[in-house]
């Protein structure tokens, strides 16, 4: 810590090659801050201690399969569940076919079933009141200027109303709040009543029916064992069930996506391969430039170790602060870059995780790029040095 | 003044960079000859030719700081042509399914197949319309489709690991609208069995779909007879009888699309009048190659835009290795540049002699990352759930000469911009400050 003046002054030294050094460190940290997130998005969705209390049943044929919906009567009964509420997707677009809304038919209680997704008691009330009433994600929201009490049109490309229709129109009754970002996708959606839906849709295309069902456990060690009972519900009829804890049914789908965890990896490989080389050259020219003041330190009484770590220090730091200058800002465009991508995405902040991971590679990255230079600092002859030999 | 000066640099920079974004291969060609001409025939081009010479034999010196210039930009190019190269792959994939002379009919407003429902007798009315094609018999060639999903196990996955692959019921003439679609092991299905053909991605990516092999579609086993191939986006699916299908899937005599050969592409228009005119239908209509490129829209923009923002990130942090180089290049250069100067060379020659050193370099970074993606991404399988089918999408990368090109001009601008605040201080230093630095 004593030199930590002297370090400090050696690395600026040359300030235009210091200072372009770094905005390249900051660059490649600063890719490494938004994937990360991109990859963490991936990997928690689903992922929380509410979300393993949750299962999901959906057909065994395919996810486009429906149920009846007296099933979950039949999974109400079975030892372990402590709640039920089913689903059924809608298919919602708004003003263009192709501008598509996700838009879920629902049970009364199935926002219960999300205590991590909080709605306030107004408009819980309000929607249980209100046939036509929705509960709009506050994303969506933002995005199409909607207010609370606005009468919306939406087009479902699947479901016409009785009289042939396909515009149906809703009121907005109230606002989706996700809190944890494993639900951030409540923040991008529509829920409707699937009693209002069921009764409105023209004779022949649901029938009572329902997509999924969403089952709460009342034990999470056990959630294994109650969903294989209640796929034993249904065994060998015409609508055999598959059940699933909420975690794994998202991180199968996730999958199923993009390998996400190799595009990143493939990316930050290159992008921290060519930093390597970057610093190494960098530190390499700053260590060769300074051959003689290397050798008046070392006359001074330095010890060899000693300017090793210096050396060390020097490239540690360099890449430290680079570093964190790209996580920092990182951490300051993910909310732009989720807004901007129009839901596609719903970026993490830059966690404790991400900010851990990036040191670790930064003080990783110095070590190595510093290694060299170090040593031949160490190794230094005085008299040669001093000489200019 | 300075000031001044360095904002003059920065506004001619930046229209320089959006004029070269839209330069077609030919205006740099024209660019490239201009400036060949320029060094071959005028006083300061030949200046300018040995000064570059001089510099660029120096080059072997400073290998260690050069190959910083190629790495960092054959590390942006390569990470960039090869995420265009992806998105290139998926659209492409998509795009060359169907044809001109094969119309798609969904329900109207249904924007995919999966989405939208026709009832027995819409079918057979829309077969009845004016403007399909007609086989030997005088049949119509048409094929009522029947588009569901199936869970399968995924090959190489966990015991409980499944994957959505899409399932399509089709008629008789499936394979007359298809031209490309061959079977290529096995045979084809029987009519009324439960038999099923695969597409040759499906095979890659789902396990136990050889034939002769049983699989399970939810309670009813099914045997897998043949595999196809089609070399679009058909491959990622598998086929069976529509009516069985329809069955298993409790869909009774309804279809989810129907499709027809028109009797040439001009047809389309008179197809399309004689079902809109019908009072009894409520249909859209679309040629298949339409239909399948509209699906692959809103993901490759996707795509591209996490590569070039990928990409852009990069090519700043190679814009500023470059400099760094550079700048070093040009300061370890610097009594050379002044005593030029000194000896009556004007400042163009040096200019460009670095300018075109770092373009050089900057040039070989861009082939090596070119090739290198290549090299490692032209070909390579991907899959992903494409938007308005219910499975699997199987892709491959394609790594075009469009894509390439693409990259070379990334790499150019990257060595413009980093060479050219280097060759800058080179030339405007004073001389004798320069003559007199160690």
């Amino acid at each position: 810590m004593k030199y930590l003046h002297l370090i400090w002054a050696a690395l600026f030294r040359r300030k235009t090659r210091t200072i372009l050094t770094l905005v390249s460190i900051a660059a490649a940290f600063l890719l490494f801050g938004m994937l990360d997130a991109v990859r963490i998005s991936f990997d928690q969705a689903g992922k929380s201690a509410n979300g393993a209390q949750r299962l999901q049943t959906g057909s065994k044929l395919s996810f486009i399969e429906t149920l009846p919906q007296g099933l979950g009567e039949k999974i109400a009964t079975v030892p372990g569940v402590k709640s039920v509420a089913y689903s059924n997707w809608f298919g919602g677009a708004y003003q263009d076919p192709h501008n598509q809304v996700f838009t879920f038919a629902v049970s009364d209680n199935y926002i219960d079933q999300y205590p991590e997704v909080q709605v306030s008691d107004d408009a819980r009330k309000a929607f249980s009141n209100t046939r036509i009433g929705i509960l709009v994600g506050e994303k969506l929201l933002e995005k199409y200027h909607w207010k609370v009490g606005d009468q919306i049109p939406l087009q479902s490309n699947i479901f016409p109303q009785q009289d042939g229709s396909k515009n149906w129109t809703f009121q907005i009754v109230g606002v989706l709040h996700p809190t944890d970002q494993s639900v951030a996708f409540y923040g991008q959606i529509i829920l409707m009543h699937w009693k209002y839906f069921d009764d409105a849709v023209m004779k022949g295309y649901n029938n009572g029916q329902v997509g999924w069902f969403v089952t709460r456990v009342k034990d999470v060690n056990q959630a294994d064992q109650v969903a294989k009972a209640i796929d034993a519900l249904s065994a060998n009829s015409d609508h055999e069930t598959r059940t699933q804890t909420e975690a794994a049914a998202t991180a199968s789908w996730m999958k199923q996506l993009a390998n996400i965890g190799l595009i990143v990896g493939s990316i930050m490989g290159a992008v921290f391969f060519t930093l390597l080389l970057l610093t190494g050259n960098t530190m390499m020219q700053a260590v060769r430039e300074r051959t003689s003041e290397l050798a008046v330190l070392k006359t001074l009484g330095f010890s060899d170790r000693g300017v090793l770590a210096m050396v060390l220090a020097e490239s540690v730091l360099l890449v430290l602060l680079g570093g964190v200058i790209g996580i920092a800002l990182a951490a300051a465009l993910i909310p732009g870059v989720s807004a901007g991508s129009g839901g596609f995405l719903n970026l993490p902040t830059v966690g404790a995780n991400s900010w851990l991971l990036g040191i670790a590679l930064m003080l990783a990255i110095g070590l190595v790029v510093g290694a060299i230079p170090a040593w031949r600092a160490m190794r230094l002859n005085i008299v040669d040095a001093l000489a200019g030999r | 003044m300075k000031f001044l000066f360095n904002l003059g640099v920065l506004l001619l920079l930046i229209a320089a960079l959006l004029i070269w974004v839209q330069l077609p291969w030919y205006g740099v060609l024209a660019l490239v000859v201009v400036f060949a001409a320029w060094m071959a025939f005028s006083l300061r081009g030949r200046q300018a030719a040995s000064v570059t010479g001089v510099g660029i034999s120096t080059l072997r010196q400073r290998l260690g700081s050069s190959s910083v210039v190629v790495i960092g930009i054959a590390g942006v190019v390569g990470v960039l042509v090869a995420l265009l190269a992806m998105g290139e792959g998926y659209s492409e994939t998509l795009s060359k399914t169907g044809s001109e002379d094969t119309a798609i009919v969904l329900r109207g407003g249904s924007a995919t197949e999966v989405s939208s429902v026709l009832s027995h007798d819409s079918i057979v009315v829309i077969e009845q319309a004016a403007g399909i094609a007609r086989d030997k018999q005088g049949k119509p060639i048409t094929s009522g489709e029947i588009v569901v999903a199936a869970n399968l196990p995924v090959k190489g996955g966990g015991p409980d690991e499944e994957g959505s692959v899409q399932v399509r019921g089709v008629g008789e003439q499936a394979w007359a609208l298809r031209p490309n679609a061959k079977i290529i092991a096995g045979r084809n299905f029987q009519p009324g069995m439960r038999e099923l053909v695969v597409g040759q991605g499906a095979q890659r990516q789902f396990a136990g779909l050889q034939p002769g092999h049983d699989v399970k579609l939810g309670a009813q086993t099914w045997r897998v007879v043949g595999v196809f191939a089609s070399g679009d986006a058909y491959d990622s699916e598998i086929w069976g009888d529509a009516n069985v299908v329809a069955d298993t899937y409790r869909r009774g005599s309804s279809r989810t699309s129907v499709f027809v050969k028109l009797t040439d592409a001009k047809a389309l228009d008179t197809f399309k009048a004689a079902l809109a005119g019908d009072p009894r239908l409520q249909v859209d209509v679309d040629t298949t190659v339409n239909y399948f490129s509209k699906q692959s829209e809103g993901m490759s923009k996707v795509m591209r835009v996490m590569g070039i923002t990928v990409g852009s990130i990069m090519a700043i942090g190679a814009i500023f290795g470059a400099l760094n180089t550079m700048f070093a290049a040009v300061a370890a250069r610097a009594r050379e540049i002044a005593t030029l100067r000194a000896i009556g060379f004007r400042g163009v020659p040096v200019v460009v002699a670095v300018m075109v050193e770092t373009m050089m370099l900057a040039l070989l970074g861009g082939v090596v990352g070119g090739l290198l993606a290549w090299l490692i991404f032209n070909g390579w399988t991907a899959s992903t759930l494409a938007s308005g089918t219910t499975g699997q999408l199987a892709f491959t990368f394609k790594v075009t000469p469009v894509l390439l090109w693409e990259g070379l001009k990334w790499a150019l601008a990257i060595g413009f911009v980093g060479g050219l605040f280097p060759a800058l201080r080179a030339a405007r230093l004073p001389v004798t400050t320069a003559l007199r630095e160690l």
